[in-house]
């Protein structure tokens, strides 16, 4: 039995590997896999999530693995954070394992067992990047999350498309690592020892150590998808099978948060509060660049993956408020700051996940992906229907699911903020309250879209008709989220007592008054401000079954079924329902200056009449394209020199050698 | 938490089931004056509910059980709002349980249900509803937000009760913060509660309107808990509108059940004050274009910012 959190996490992180590779045993069986394996690393998952909650009261462990390169030992520390993320990690990855059990059949590209064996691997690097304490252990497991995805994303590499998006992910995947790697090399500050202990003990001087933090920015927030450098998100989450959409979004994005809070909390030790403001400003922007972008999209897992681009510039803007307060000096909102995003951290990870797997199970009923082809599906897939409801409710940020009360804490946080000493400051954080707020009714709309374009009206395909509703595992995977929703949404006090020890941890301030009672949340006592959200549903059920049983008692409770009325038209078919497109329309006209849409109106004599329509992205047009047309034409000036004969090589070694020895002679 | 505390919140949530519809029928009636018209009965939403309530009810094929369940949720969402608000007096049991944020939520929620609800049975004017339910709602819920938190900055607090109880021991000043706001939740509520520049209760010409549309496919008990409902919200948005900025006589606490008899005169006063101007505001503007909405919106939303901006500025 392992004694310390860290000897557990590092079991089961192995577990996970032999599981992969137990894969490999019979790659080819779904029983064995599927039925098999996937439930077992759903355990771990489980035993992880158990493990890393009691490890976060816990003092942090170290240990030193002796193996890879000599003289390098393996450095590993678990500490709250740490722990944190590693319960992040193993609670999503219980649903998904579970869900994904039912999901891999035969005929998705690779053999069952080759994704099981990238899947935990995966699994495990994700694993060794929250575990890591030296700069080498955490740049090899960074590259390796980043490799075994790259191979999941191209799960069906036959299709061109996916092979792009596979090539953008790796890509910009390269450009954020060597970013990270940068900013270690300048933390490392002169010691030239790479462990997290003498990165702590460096002391920088303020340009390098504004250096570090912007490199780090940089490297991360290509992780995070935060915008600009969001191009890759929307490609390679789609792209993904659906299991594996929900670890990247669910999972793998936390991982960039969690390497943020490393690196300025931890690391960097007291960051100065206007590292905070540009955090603060590239959370805010990619929030709502996010947003908008997710409310046209056509395509539903396009649609969830602008949306994760959302909610981790929501995280990040947390992040960024909480640097502003710690910078003043104003502890208790700083630990307010930090909860909130955190809070979002796991809120996100359970709510992405759902949806996700919620679009995998429609994929996998309809073999659709645009929003389109789709309708009418809650009829004949209730289960995933009304488990995916409960999703998007809480994506939108409606009480008393789990968005909101992270959107509760972090809008107390911008409000309070009164006492900063920079008035400029002072000014601009209600503002950024109303985006965040923004924001949030935004998300509102497009779930709205995304859900009643899936799941309500009526099928816009005859073939929806036959879709079947999500197997046995699948269900489970989706109700253990589900439920992670709700709970998280209902007892915040408890996770929050939890998060309050990570931030004592980081920040070395906690909240004011951290709990009044174990149903009510009231961050800030004194301000009499309090979210009781427990209180808050039981009334609302007792209020709406009161209401039903007196409307049933008084009356009658007499139905009768009809077509429906529709202002008395008759000939109702379902291509008059709003498409994802006219949907998504009042977006496009009022935030219009964003998008670069290209439109092909029919004429009014086309016999056979199209309407096409495309939204495209600015940046990408604009910052992207430009930079790539760059790269070829230099890639064409030096193709000028390979001829591809011998005798050719060989003459511009004989120069290049005249060439130095007249330089040397 | 006394028995007086309670016995309030009872009667705040009983006079607010009550009394919403009367309100609605006042609002009608001043318009008639206004426009020159009989006036109709004072009752008349009253008899209108309990007609609907008496018939079966008839549902499309197709619906859901999300489309049965919804008069319920957003009738439900109602009523808790209506027991949040300190429209009678501000020492309510339900306060602590949800502050203003999660008041915005709530209706939130119900506007969420609602367009689902409408999208559900898939018509062209379901959905046609929906959607441009969710582009007001969009726009408006962060201009509400910004209202509400401007007060929230003046008294320290996102507690609505505290608000009230914090701004009514004020002495009469002007606040210039709370001007610019009250514009702004005006237009709020009359997009809210799809009054007439954005959107007209009375008409059934399917290119305009907004709530209407979403109702379409309702009928008996489902649409009187519908129509309900959004009686209860306009009275809801009354109340908030008092509470933040005209709370004068609302009862304190401190005075016991003698506050209770100067607060609910006090309300009903002021509700028939709303009740007029708000009849006054639809009669003499027009209905804007759909499009021109957002526009409105923004307006609202950069009124409450400028708000914002001035309390910041100035401290008041």
């Amino acid at each position: 039995m392992p004694k310390t959190p860290l000897d557990g996490a590092l079991v089961l992180i192995a577990a996970w590997g032999v599981i992969g590779l137990a894969g490999l045993l019979r790659p080819h069986s779904v029983r064995f896999v599927g039925r098999v394996l996937f439930p077992l690393s759903a355990l771990c998952g489980l035993a992880l999530a158990v493990v890393a909650a009691r490890g976060v009261a816990a003092p942090a462990g170290h240990a030193l693995l002796v193996v890879g390169l000599p003289d390098l030992p393996i450095h590993l520390r678990c500490d709250a954070l740490a722990c944190l993320f590693l319960l992040v990690l193993g609670a999503a990855t219980a649903g998904i394992s579970l869900f994904a059990g039912g999901y891999f059949r035969q005929g998705h590209g690779a053999a069952p067992g080759l994704l099981c064996l990238q899947y935990h691997m995966f699994l495990a690097s994700m694993g060794c990047v929250l575990l890591a304490d030296d700069a080498y252990a955490f740049m090899v497991a960074w590259e390796s999350m980043a490799l075994s995805s790259y191979f999941l994303v191209t799960t069906q590499h036959r299709l061109a498309e996916i092979r792009r998006a596979g090539f953008l992910y790796l890509l910009i995947a390269h450009l954020g690592a060597i970013a990270i790697l940068l900013s270690f090399g300048v933390l490392q500050g002169g010691s030239w020892r790479f462990t997290f202990d003498s990165m702590r003990a460096a002391h920088l001087s303020a340009p390098w150590a504004t250096v570090a933090f912007m490199l780090a920015l940089l490297g991360f927030g290509a992780k995070a998808g935060l915008v600009p450098l969001h191009v890759w998100l929307p490609e390679a989450h789609p792209a993904a099978p659906s299991p594996v959409s929900a670890l990247m979004s669910g999972v793998m994005l936390k991982t960039a948060v969690y390497g943020m809070l490393r690196v300025s909390f931890d690391l960097l030790g007291s960051p100065p509060w206007w590292w905070g403001l540009i955090a603060l400003g590239a959370g805010l922007g990619s929030a709502f660049y996010g947003v908008i972008f997710s409310a046209v999209q056509t395509d539903m897992k396009r649609l969830l993956a602008w949306s994760s681009i959302e909610n981790l510039g929501i995280i990040f803007a947390g992040l960024g408020l909480s640097i502003v307060f710690s910078g003043f000096r104003m502890g208790a909102l700083a630990a307010l700051a930090l909860i909130a995003a955190l809070y979002h951290c796991l809120n996100h990870a359970f709510m992405k996940s759902l949806l996700f797997l919620g679009t995998g199970a429609v994929l996998h009923a309809t073999g659709e992906r645009n929003l389109g082809r789709l309708g009418g599906l809650m009829r004949r897939m209730p289960w995933v229907a009304w488990l995916t409801l409960i999703g998007a409710l809480a994506i939108a940020g409606l009480p008393p699911l789990n968005g909101f009360v992270s959107e509760w804490l972090l809008l107390q946080a911008f409000l309070f903020a009164g006492d900063v000493p920079r008035a400029f400051v002072d000014m601009l954080l209600p503002v950024g309250a109303a985006i965040v707020a923004l924001c949030t009714a935004l998300a509102g709309y497009a779930m709205v879209k995304f859900y009643g374009v899936i799941f309500l009206g009526q099928p816009r395909e005859p073939a929806l008709a036959e879709a079947e509703d999500a197997g046995l595992l699948e269900r489970a995977g989706l109700v253990w989220l589900a439920a992670g929703c709700v709970a998280l949404g209902v007892l915040p006090v408890q996770v929050i007592g939890m998060l309050d020890t990570v931030s004592r941890a980081l920040l070395g301030t906690t909240l004011a008054a951290p709990a009044a009672h174990w149903w009510l949340l009231a961050p800030a006592a004194a301000r009499g401000a309090s979210y009781g959200p427990l209180v808050f549903l039981l009334v609302a059920a007792l209020v709406i079954v009161l209401t039903l049983l007196a409307v049933r008692l008084l009356y009658h409770r007499r139905v009768r079924r009809a077509p429906p009325w529709d202002c008395g038209y008759v000939r109702l078919d379902a291509r008059m329902q709003d498409s994802a497109e006219g949907f998504g329309q009042p977006i496009r006209h009022i935030f219009q200056p964003f998008f670069l849409i290209r439109r092909e109106l029919p004429s009014a004599f086309d016999r056979l009449p199209r309407y096409h329509m495309e939204v495209g992205d600015r940046i990408w047009r604009y910052a992207y394209e430009p930079v790539g047309q760059l790269v070829r034409r230099v890639a064409d000036l030096v193709a000028v020199l390979q001829q591809g004969r011998i005798s050719t090589y060989l003459m511009y070694s004989f120069v290049t050698l005249l060439v130095l020895l007249g330089v040397v002679l | 938490m006394s028995t007086l505390h309670l016995a309030t919140q009872a009667l705040e949530i009983g006079a607010a089931i009550g009394t919403a519809p009367l309100f609605v029928g006042w609002v009608n009636q001043c318009r008639a004056w206004l426009q020159n018209r009989r006036a109709p009965s004072l009752l008349l939403p009253y008899r209108g509910i309990r007609k609907l309530f008496h018939k079966d009810a008839v549902l499309a094929e197709r619906a859901s059980a999300l489309f049965r369940v919804t008069p319920y949720m957003v009738f439900g969402a109602m009523v808790l709002v209506a027991a949040i608000i300190p429209s009678m007096g501000t020492r309510l049991p339900l306060t602590i349980a949800a502050d203003s944020i999660a008041l915005v939520g709530l209706l939130a929620t119900a506007r969420m249900f609602m367009s689902l609800a409408a999208m559900d049975i898939g018509t062209a004017f379901g959905t046609l509803g929906a959607r441009r339910e969710m582009m007001v709602g969009f726009l408006a819920e962060p201009a509400l937000l910004m209202v509400i938190f401007v007060a929230a900055l003046i008294s320290q607090t996102t507690s609505l009760a505290a608000i009230a109880e914090h701004l009514s021991s004020q002495r009469l000043a002007l606040y210039p913060s709370l001007a610019f706001t009250a514009v702004a939740f005006t237009l709020v509520l009359l997009a809210e509660n799809a009054r007439i520049p954005v959107d007209n209760p009375a008409t059934h010409l399917e290119l305009t309107m907004i709530h209407e549309a979403m109702l379409l496919e309702y009928s008996a008990r489902h649409l009187a808990l519908l129509e309900w409902a959004a009686a209860l919200k306009l009275f809801n948005y009354a109340c908030i509108g008092i509470a933040l900025f005209v709370p004068w006589g609302v009862a304190t606490g401190s005075q016991g059940p003698a506050g209770l008899l100067v607060s609910v005169p006090a309300l009903a006063l002021k509700l028939a004050a709303a009740g007029a101007g708000l009849a006054l505001i639809e009669t003499v503007s027009a209905k804007l274009r759909v499009f021109r909405a957002p526009e409105l919106m923004a307006t609202a939303f950069l009124f409450a910012v400028l708000g914002l901006l001035v309390h910041l500025l100035l401290g008041a």
